[in-house]
């Protein structure tokens, strides 16, 4: 039996453990059988053009988790941001950790997917939320959906501006030689809400994991979400990100993403457009080495007029890695007055890396500002013999450079403790020790 | 301090320089002269160890030691500096962090400690002042949008800082009006002492009234074709570099 029909098979295995009278239960179920249809994706689909994961699919994984008590704090403080107050929501192998968490009910709900299903009283924003963004032609997001039982579950409610911000992280303890593992989040930004979030997904052994995430992020009138992935696993983890986002008009979201480590990751991001005068904007800093593999497939469809997006993605590539950048642009007819940016920028460090970048813009709307740009380049030489001829050695010459060149991604990062941690990962996977605060 | 013999050097393939000798003492300061193409320039880069360039004959001692063979990075840590002609502009790289990493990098490759926070502001903000450079453009991108007379000075303002025994100025006047001229060559008046030496490399002899040459060289076709003292550079400006090239075939 190969994995794909594994999963078919395990499907009823799977429902004895949930809530089959749930309406989230029939959106499992029609999601199983287009997966069943669909199958993964194959370097014949247009947007897996550059990304194989035949090579992931073929092998066989565990689809549960053991139970594992033996996760203490300290072997996973290192991956929080610890220098701030903030609400925590950690998952070990797929299962939620009360123990390492802080959620809370008080004023907004910072707690758990399983939860949020299991109670009466989040029945009517389910109902509005669930499932309602996700593209019914994508079958990992299908995969995802059939198997949806655990996540982070975050309803900020009208007007609340929560200080601290939530940490979500999954941990997973490869107490197995290999595991399939499909978190499941929703967030809701309601009216003039506000809400930052940090995800991390990190194994703490190089048994493998694949990790097929997906979130849906719904930002009402004016509300504003601030999304920051730190992608910084070891080379054995793969993770397959599909994040969609629902935007009201008024509102402002961000998304960073911080791809330094991971055999493959893929990132699939949409926005969707839902009013006017909206703000949306991807950012993205890759660093990658030894045979690495990084798809950025992003996806804004502005489909109302006098909105925003801004688009910067800057990628490194050393040691046979790979990057991908497919990012597309659709403007409505109805979408005037649209401006929208993108731009990639990548860096060859040696000549056995590689960087696929495909701009896809789609405009039907004819008062629009568009524009895209990509360039593929070396460090420039001039510049290394520059900062060389002021004593500063190569390597560190080179990281400097580096730096410099991913910089302005990091301007947008708004709390000051979060970019300090994104300029030390960038200092380490560069090694170096500069003699300041990058 | 330096001591270049019989030095030839090409680029792609292509002679550049054709046989330079040129010696360098303690306390002294230098100034080349030549028309454009000359491999003033060239003789520059060479100095401060530029990979493009390739030595083919010829030896470069500095402190009698044969430099030729270290990278760009030993040779500043042996106390070589070059002023660039066109600083390179690196967006994201303040001033102040860019001259902290250079000097802590140089101090390192010594077996020194990093120097105090305090004492390094100490003295960023003395060099500033005497270049007239004020505090927020410390602050700023390394060159980026700085007009061409930020650019030298904030390249003097490095060298003042960095303390080298031995600055080689490329074409650091070239593009400075008259104030700015002047508030550069202050800065290389002030830091030359007995101690170290200066090699400015120009087209005009306007430089040489604030800084004033024991020697003055001027390379034709990649040779000294002449040296003499300060009134040398005079005679140039006023008639040119014609009479040298009969002089030479």
């Amino acid at each position: 039996m190969n994995f794909q029909e594994k999963l078919l098979d395990s499907f009823i295995a799977f429902e004895q453990d949930v809530d089959l009278l749930n309406p989230v239960h029939s959106d499992r179920k029609e999601a199983l059988k287009r997966f069943e249809k669909q199958g993964f994706p194959s370097k014949k689909d247009e947007s897996w053009k550059y990304t194989s994961l035949k090579s992931i699919t073929q092998k066989n994984y565990s689809l549960s988790s053991k139970k594992d008590e033996s996760v203490e704090l300290r072997d996973v403080k290192e991956y929080f941001l610890n220098d701030l107050d903030s609400f925590k929501i950690v998952f070990i192998d797929g299962v939620y950790s009360p123990f390492l968490s802080k959620t809370t009910h008080d004023g907004m709900d910072i707690c758990v997917l399983s939860a949020a299903l299991s109670k009466e009283k989040y029945n009517d924003t389910i109902k509005k939320y669930f499932n309602k963004i996700v593209p019914k032609d994508e079958s990992l997001a299908s995969l995802n959906t059939s198997y949806t039982k655990e996540g982070a579950y975050i309803y900020i409610p009208s007007g609340v501006c929560p200080e601290d911000p939530v940490q979500i992280m999954h941990i997973s303890t490869g107490n197995q030689k290999s595991i399939w593992l499909q978190p499941r989040n929703l967030i809701i930004a309601d009216k003039n809400a506000k809400v930052e979030i940090i995800e991390r997904h990190q194994s703490l052994n190089e048994h493998s994991v694949v990790t097929n995430s997906l979130t849906e992020i719904y930002a009402e009138k004016n509300a504003f979400v601030d999304y920051y992935k730190i992608q910084n696993d070891l080379n054995t983890a793969t993770l397959i990100d599909n994040t969609f986002i629902s935007q009201q008009r008024d509102s402002n979201v961000s998304v960073h993403t911080f791809s330094f480590g991971g055999k493959l990751i893929r990132n699939n991001l949409n926005f969707y457009h839902k009013g006017e005068n909206i703000q949306s904007t991807l950012k993205g800093i890759t660093i990658l080495e030894s045979n690495q593999h990084v798809d950025h497939n992003t996806l804004v469809n502005h489909a109302q007029p006098n909105c925003e997006s801004h688009q910067d993605y800057k990628g490194i590539f050393s040691e046979r890695s790979v990057g991908v950048f497919n990012g597309k642009i659709i403007v409505d007819k109805i979408a005037q007055k649209t401006n929208a940016f993108q731009q990639n920028n990548n860096i060859l460090i040696d000549n056995k890396s590689k960087v696929n970048t495909k701009p896809q813009l789609e405009i039907f709307a004819d008062d629009v500002k568009c524009s895209h740009g990509c360039t593929v380049g070396q460090l420039d030489k001039e510049a290394l013999f520059y900062l060389k001829t002021r004593g500063i050695p190569e390597k560190e010459a080179k990281a400097l450079l580096t730096y410099a060149f991913a910089n302005n991604i990091l301007e947008s990062v708004k709390t000051p403790n979060l970019k300090r941690r994104i300029n030390s990962l960038i200092a380490n996977k560069l090694g170096v020790n500069l003699g300041f605060d990058l | 301090m330096l001591e270049i013999n019989n030095l030839h050097c090409k680029i792609e393939g292509k002679p550049i320089l054709k046989g330079i000798n040129l010696k360098i003492n303690k306390g002294e300061i230098h100034a080349i002269m030549g028309p454009n193409g000359s491999g003033k320039s060239t003789l520059a880069n060479v100095i401060s160890g530029h990979e493009d360039y390739e030595v083919i004959k010829g030896s470069i001692y500095f402190k009698n030691k044969e430099i030729n063979g270290l990278s760009p990075e030993e040779r500043a840590h042996e106390g070589v500096f070059l002023s660039f002609q066109y600083p390179v502009e690196i967006p994201g790289v303040t001033v102040t962090n860019f001259i902290k990493t250079a000097i802590n990098e140089s101090r390192k490759s010594k077996g020194l400690d990093e120097m105090p926070s305090s004492k390094m502001l100490k003295k960023i903000r003395e060099k500033a002042s005497l270049l007239e450079i004020d505090s927020n453009f410390l602050s700023r991108s390394l060159n980026q949008g700085f007009s061409g007379g930020e650019k030298k000075r904030n390249e003097i303002f490095q060298m003042a800082m960095m303390e080298p025994e031995l600055a080689v100025l490329d074409e650091t006047d070239s593009g400075l009006d008259i104030d700015a001229l002047k508030i550069v060559a202050n800065g290389v008046v002030k830091y030359s002492n007995d101690e170290n030496s200066v090699l400015i490399i120009t087209h005009y002899q306007r430089l040489l009234d604030y800084i004033v040459p024991d020697f003055v060289h001027v390379i034709m076709d990649g040779k000294v074709v002449k040296s003499g003292d300060k009134d040398l550079a005079k005679k140039i400006e006023e008639v040119g570099y014609d009479w040298l090239k009969k002089d030479n075939s």
